[in-house]
């Protein structure tokens, strides 16, 4: 039966149309909607089924399902050998991570988020991004600090740092920040599979926005380089660089922007470190106009390093204005709403600094 | 119908209370302790603010006019109160972030601990700290840190080596977050993880064994020694406003506490029990409470937000005004001390 089924179809379409209802038929690449926190989750599964040294510890991770449900359902498919609950000792479980990682386990380090790094920020630098380099060669540290960075809603001073420029500062360590659900999970999966210490910058706000996931990137295969920025829109008049929530910003204020003639091009940056320079200079070298935007306080930030690479570069005859910045204000976030609207880039503030840049 | 005068109430009594355990010393807090009418009214009068101010945080975070982290005290309030009622107000303390009690106790109005919950330019810290982040004189906050790490034990250290007059109080509500402590600590007699610290364990449901621990503790700290002391208490509230509290501990549980050991039931037994106070006259404080918390709530969610002129104060303390970069290099700020 199924001999004489296949005799038939290899005699091509053109058959009788009540065969064609019985074909095989082969859908279009089909992409789906996912939130960036099932993304990560995503990325995590298939990243410990793959690799049986692969492990999560971290408060709350196992089982409570994660601080912000990041590890949801993880504890009770892979138990306590592969999610491990620990006490509230950041510095103490990091230096466990750390010295796993050394011993030949691939673990991922959860920070409930990236302020609570700091507690443990001397075995971040000094046992895991260093010790390749101290050791000559000999000790490597397989490892992926992961949390979330930056402002959330509400949570204050001491909850709500960027810490892209304090980690992005350290060689031996890399650094990601991904934007999208694509970007969480090709980032992580790379994280999780490289061979040196990567710090993953998530955002909390980001974590229950849902994107786009082409058929690619559900594959379980699917990672994306370290090191490599993407550009999400083209453009000619302006290119804006940003990392993490603000892409988003970006995007919008580019939207706004084209209704007035100004075609922005904007690039996320997905890396800090190793930063994608040779991708924001090739921009600018056909924009001539350059505005960076991030989270974080302007001194030493993000926006200051990408100023002083295309300073030093060639696309620094290119420009036609000097590099706009734009960052958070330069203060503790405060608690208050109305102040801590006014402590972040807002899509407006984009928009006044492009229209700055470009003397309009 | 009669009235009763304050002259048919007893005026003090004495009450026996759970005896601690005790890590390193001979001798505890005394277990007969005499209770006058006037501090039982202050008591009851303070725990029930305290209560009726959570839950009324509790339901303006519901409505979403308070935003970020909230972590509620209501169960807890012995122990605050407890406290303060041996110390004085020229002693400092230091706390974590479930601070609200603690701000109160130490001379904080609802008023003001309301309105920077609400993040109004009322608020005892004009709005810009929030929560967690609250001050008095000899208050220091009101920290988003906690105590699980390496650092308590630096500090014991340190505070042994050099004698302070150190009362480290730990407050045990049985769960860090989500976690038991059972899963978190190789051990859970917290008393006496000191080890060349005395400790003492005391019962922080009830606000008599907490005032006669602390009052023991800082007998001993005024004469030059060092003294742990852990409470054993709960938290009715989970965690903070985003965690409902449910999924690591049963309802049935928080039922048992709140039957058998919530501090405004055991206070009121004992001041009824002793013909200290009439039914009446307590039901009287909870509608002067009730009115107080109010009308703080009604001054937390009219009182208008801080000025945009505030956003860059308070950065350095005592310097000339200078300049603050905004989000763009055109746009400029400015700070004040």
């Amino acid at each position: 039966m199924a001999a004489s089924l296949r005799c038939f179809l290899r005699s091509g379409k053109n058959t009788v149309s009540a065969l064609q209802r019985r074909d095989f038929h082969r859908s279009a690449p089909a992409a789906v909607q996912m939130t960036v926190r099932d993304a990560l989750n995503q990325a995590m599964d298939e990243e410990l089924e793959r690799d049986e040294r692969v492990f999560l510890l971290g408060e709350e991770v196992a089982q409570y399902d994660g601080a912000y449900k990041v590890s949801r359902g993880l504890w009770k498919k892979y138990g306590d050998k592969r999610i491990i609950d620990t006490p509230i000792s950041e510095m103490g479980f990091t230096g466990i991570a750390v010295g796993a990682a050394m011993a030949g386990l691939r673990p991922i380090c959860e920070f409930m988020t990236f302020n609570f790094s700091m507690q443990a920020i001397d075995q971040i630098i000094n046992s895991a991004a260093k010790t390749y380099y101290m050791s000559a060669g000999l000790q490597s540290v397989p490892i992926v600090f992961r949390g979330p960075n930056g402002a959330s809603a509400g949570v204050a001073a001491q909850h709500s740092q960027c810490f892209a420029a304090w980690y992005g500062h350290c060689p031996g360590l890399k650094v990601v920040s991904p934007w999208n659900s694509e970007d969480a999970k090709g980032l992580l999966k790379s994280a999780i599979r490289d061979e040196n210490p990567v710090v993953v910058l998530e955002n909390e706000l980001l974590y229950g926005v849902p994107f786009e996931m082409s058929e690619e990137a559900q594959s379980k295969d699917f990672t994306i380089p370290i090191g490599k920025a993407k550009i999400e829109r083209q453009g000619n008049s302006i290119t804006l660089v940003a990392h993490s929530r603000y892409v988003g910003h970006c995007l919008d204020a580019a939207a706004v922007l084209a209704k007035e003639g100004i075609e922005c091009e904007v690039i996320n940056l997905r890396t800090i470190r190793p930063m994608d320079v040779e991708t924001i200079e090739t921009s600018v070298m056909k924009t001539n106009h350059l505005v960076t935007v991030e989270g974080g306080w302007p001194q030493f930030g993000i926006g200051a390093e990408i100023c002083a690479r295309i300073m030093e570069g060639p696309a620094f005859n290119y420009l036609d204005s000097p590099v706009t910045r734009v960052t958070g204000v330069d203060i503790p976030m405060p608690y208050a709403k109305i102040l801590e609207d006014h402590s972040l880039p807002q899509v407006k503030d984009i928009i006044f600094s492009v229209k700055k840049t470009l003397n309009i | 119908m009669s009235a009763r005068t304050f002259t048919d109430f007893t005026t003090q009594a004495t009450f026996e209370i759970k005896k601690c355990d005790l890590f390193k010393l001979d001798e505890g807090p005394a277990t007969q302790v005499v209770l006058t009418r006037d501090e039982g009214l202050q008591y009851y009068r303070t725990i029930q603010i305290m209560r009726r101010m959570e839950l009324k945080a509790d339901q303006l975070y519901k409505q979403k006019m308070i935003r970020g982290f909230c972590h509620l005290y209501d169960g807890q309030e012995a122990c605050a109160v407890g406290l303060e009622a041996s110390i004085n107000l020229s002693d400092h303390l230091i706390t974590a972030y479930r601070a609200h009690g603690y701000t109160y106790t130490r001379g904080g109005t609802v008023k003001e601990i309301m309105a920077e919950l609400t993040g109004r330019r009322g608020g005892i810290a004009k709005g810009k700290g929030g929560s967690m982040h609250m001050y008095c004189k000899n208050f220091y906050g009101g920290n988003g840190i906690i105590g699980a790490q390496g650092q308590i034990f630096e500090t014991y250290n340190m505070a042994a080596l050099w004698k302070l007059p150190v009362i480290f109080v730990c407050e045990n509500n049985r769960y860090g977050m989500g976690t038991s402590v059972e899963r978190a600590a190789a051990s859970t007699d917290y008393y006496k993880r000191g080890e060349f610290i005395p400790g003492l364990r005391v019962d922080g449901m009830d606000v008599l064994c907490v005032r006669e621990a602390t009052r023991f503790a800082a007998d001993h700290c005024r004469s030059g020694k060092v003294c742990l002391k852990f409470l054993f208490t709960y938290r009715y509230h989970g965690h903070s406003m985003s965690d409902p509290g449910l999924s690591y501990r049963t309802r049935e549980e928080i039922r048992e506490v709140r039957s058998k050991s919530d501090p405004i039931s055991m206070l009121k037994d004992h001041m009824l029990s002793q013909n200290m106070a009439s039914v009446e006259e307590l039901k009287g404080i909870d509608v002067e409470v009730r009115k107080e918390i109010e009308d703080a709530a009604q001054f937390a969610t009219t009182d208008p937000e801080p000025p945009l002129e505030e956003l860059c104060n308070h950065i350095f303390y005592n310097e000339p005004p200078f300049e603050v970069r905004g989000t763009n290099p055109w746009t400029k700020l400015k700070s004040i001390s």
